[in-house]
């Protein structure tokens, strides 16, 4: 049975560390469903990876092994099913999407009633367009989208899943 | 600035602060300052091998016979590329090595420059890391963290990547090894002792126990031999041991059941199969050795050491994961066996034993050979050579790949580890005449032999140059049975005797082959010459191939057919029919 878990993996940032990490996924034919990365700590030069994906639970304890394995990682942390073990609520995910709109009449005005109610935010604007940004879980993103396909999505670009444990543990 | 060195001097003081005596390696244009380097120095020797692939087995060879990291230098784009096969064949068998390869310099990177490769990227999933070294100053620590994550943990294969520049700019930083560490790098060594505690009650708890050891018991050392010895005589339990394992336990001891897996015995196969408690350590469980998955062992409980977590649980589901070094967690498990005083129940162990030595007394390795004039069997040249150097405790085999690597499995035993090297886990032809010239430069006095397939032997042949340059007395000896007999196997009873391109049109004559070289050539063809032209090979000063004309259609038994579970086995004498019978279905898409 595939379940989809959120990992959590600290890693030195330099060169070929991206890459390491992807290629242990290809290489080996787990799927990444998202991918995020930034630098988190400037003076310790750590970067912090969010990885969602998916697999049978052998599959998943490898990928945790396999990343653990590398030499630039200090830390693997399987989020959901930390929270899981710990009696806590999933971990808290967030995404952001910026999503293009062309449009004219009433499709527009619609375009943007529905992004009010999904606080989206108006971040560029012209007579036929809107760019909203869009923040929130994965689902509710999706779900904007798709409310915008009949009224004229014209582009997407979204952020990938950043991930965080519930409660006052840290990684 | 008088006390700054270039950064390939800085190299050489790092790796010979590291303790290298020798490199292996092939120069070129990017490496000329190392070379530069190296040639005004006298600490490090190095040996020049004819093609960068055999540097690399070279350094295996050398370091999986004496312990040590292997060394290799080879240049940018092509010496590198050609060096890929080598690490990869030491990332499968956990080899240590630090491959250091020249690059073009820093600022032509990118630019499609003559002899350029992106060799971190290409060696990124060949390796256990790797580095790309853009500054002097830095070439001493990532050499020292290089040597570290080399020889560690599971050990592996690593690249340093050297721009030109880089060798020949000055520096005047040099980091101490002692100085040098990797905070995200920490291999776990000592095994958690409640698991540890569980796995010896187990044990102790059986009816039909079985060790089952592998590479990781050599690549812990000798003392974790010793004590997998102590621990098995102590226990009176039976093992067996992987292709990568042979040695770490007495082949003539006779809790030894020999090698399992495909070409396994009967008796350590069956008793895998029937076990109901079974020690797995350093052994990866590899499909070589589970054969059908969903019937590999179905009733034991199953305790894996291993000190590499990706590897529990990756191909068999384990009841007891033990994450640590065999060494470490041997002593363990001997100290607790000990001080809580246990046993396995007699009786149970002897009906045990009972049943096992029915299965032996099969007798699944057994053949005749008729004398004189007859034509020489494969699996009696090689029992002879085990028979003629038995009594030597200086005698160090390695091997190429096919049939002729499985019998030299089957019918030498080896009393220690360290003794046997073999390309397990890539199987690699051309891996072992390189690899025994390696294992001839890190133990001058040893008798290296190869043995190897006609087909195989040709894949690095080249290697007789440096074998005869450096005067190595390395002995090849060639089972020749004019086809790649593996290959020939498999095409018999899979694919209807249709064999395709697996006969080895054109060999040359091995005798004035290696005469054309300074070397020796010997060749016998029957029986009545074998034990002769085994002694003058064995007896030789020199670089030496000895040709031994074996019968051409031979087969290796016992056979588990791929996708098979271990109950399954072809033993010798098996008709055509029954083996086509044997493997229909799915097992004909395995390898
Ligand atoms: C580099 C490489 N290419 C191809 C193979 C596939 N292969 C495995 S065994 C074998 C035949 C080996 O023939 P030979 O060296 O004569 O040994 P024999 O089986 O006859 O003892 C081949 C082609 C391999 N293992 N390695
Ligand atoms: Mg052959």
């Amino acid at each position: 049975m595939s379940e989809t878990r959120t990992f959590a993996v600290l890693v030195d940032n330099e060169p070929g560390v991206l890459a390491r990490v992807i290629g242990l996924f290809s290489g080996r034919g787990y799927n990444i469903e998202s991918l995020t990365v930034t630098e988190v700590d400037d003076d310790a030069n750590l970067s912090r990876i969010t990885i969602v994906t998916g697999g049978t639970t052998q599959v998943l304890i490898q990928i945790r092994n396999l990343l653990e394995r590398l030499v630039p990682v200090h830390r693997v942390e399987d989020l959901t099913a930390n929270a899981n073990s710990n009696d806590l609520e999933p971990p808290v995910q967030r995404e952001l999407a910026l999503v293009k709109v062309v449009g004219a009449g009433d499709k527009r005005v619609e375009a943007l009633r529905i992004a009010d109610i999904f606080k989206a935010e108006v971040v560029d604007t012209g007579l036929s367009h809107f760019v909203f940004e869009v923040k929130g879980r994965k689902e509710q993103l999706d779900r904007f989208i798709e409310l915008m396909v009949p009224l004229g999505l014209n582009e997407i670009c979204r952020s990938g899943v950043i991930a965080v444990s519930r409660g006052d543990q840290a990684l | 600035m008088s006390d700054t060195k270039t950064g390939a001097e800085t190299l050489i003081n790092a790796l010979v602060e590291q303790g290298v005596e020798v490199i292996f390696g092939y120069p070129g244009g990017a490496v000329l300052p190392i070379y530069d380097a190296l040639f005004q120095q006298n600490s490090i020797r190095h040996i020049l091998v004819r093609h960068e692939q055999a540097a690399v087995h070279a350094a295996e060879g050398y370091a999986r016979s004496t312990g040590k990291v292997g060394c290799v230098l080879v240049t940018s784009g092509p010496g590198a590329t050609n060096a890929v096969t080598g690490l990869t064949d030491a990332l499968m068998d956990s080899i240590p090595i630090v491959c250091l390869t020249g690059q073009v310099p820093t600022h032509l990177i990118g630019q499609d420059a003559f002899q350029e490769a992106d060799t971190t990227g290409i060696t990124r999933a060949c390796t256990k890391h790797n580095y790309l070294v853009k500054n002097a100053d830095d070439v001493s620590s990532v050499v020292h963290e290089a040597f570290l994550v080399a020889s560690t943990g599971r050990p592996g294969p690593v690249v340093i990547d050297l721009p030109k520049d880089v060798l020949m700019n000055q520096t005047g930083v040099y980091k101490r090894k002692a100085d040098v560490r990797r905070s995200s790098y920490r291999p776990v060594v000592k095994g958690e002792l409640s698991q540890i505690e569980k796995a010896v009650e187990a044990l102790a708890g059986a009816k039909r126990p079985i060790i089952y050891a592998g590479g990781g018991v050599i690549n812990a050392g000798p003392n974790a031999s010793k004590l997998l010895v102590e621990f098995t005589r102590m226990t009176g339990v039976p093992i067996t041991n992987t292709l990568m394992g042979l040695g770490v336990y007495p082949a003539s001891d006779k809790q030894f059941v020999g090698m399992l897996g495909m070409h396994g015995t009967y008796e350590a196969n069956l008793a895998m199969y029937n076990c109901d408690v079974m020690i797995n350590i350093g052994a990866r469980f590899d499909d070589r050795i589970t054969g059908k998955i969903d019937e590999f062992s179905p009733n034991s409980t199953k305790v894996h050491v291993d000190i590499d977590p990706s590897s529990i649980n990756k191909n068999i589901m384990v009841d007891i994961p033990i994450i640590g070094d065999a060494g470490h967690v041997l002593e363990d498990m001997i100290r607790m066996w000990r001080s809580k005083a246990l046993s396995i129940d007699a009786g149970a162990l002897s009906d045990w034993w009972g049943q096992i030595e029915s299965w032996r007394s099969v007798d699944c390795l057994g053949f005749t050979q008729d004398t004189g004039d007859a034509e020489i069997r494969p699996q009696h040249a090689l029992k002879r050579l085990h028979e003629m150097t038995k009594h030597r405790d200086d005698v160090l085999i390695s091997t190429e790949v096919g049939q002729h690597q499985m019998w030299a499995a089957q019918y030498i035993g080896f009393e220690k580890p360290n003794r046997w090297m073999t390309s397990g886990g890539l199987g690699t032809m051309g891996y072992g005449f390189p690899a025994a010239i390696g294992m001839q430069i890190g133990n001058p006095d040893a008798c290296c032999i190869d043995v190897a397939g006609e087909a195989s032997i040709l894949m690095n042949i080249q290697e007789l140059s440096t074998a005869v340059q450096y005067r190595l007395p390395v002995k090849i000896m060639i089972i020749n049975n004019q086809w790649m007999g593996m290959v020939r196997q498999w095409q018999e009873l899979l694919h209807g005797g249709r064999y395709a391109e697996s006969y080895t049109e054109s060999l040359p004559d091995f005798v004035k082959l290696a005469e054309s070289f300074g070397a020796k050539g010997i060749r016998a063809t029957k029986e009545s010459e074998l034990d002769a032209a085994l002694q003058e090979m064995l007896d030789s000063d020199t670089m030496t191939i000895f040709d031994c004309c074996v019968t051409k259609d031979e087969n290796c038994f016992p056979m588990i057919p791929s996708g098979k579970p271990h109950y399954d086995m072809l033993l010798p004498g098996t008709s055509q029919e029954k083996v086509a019978a044997a493997i229909q279905g799915e097992g004909l898409a395995l390898v």
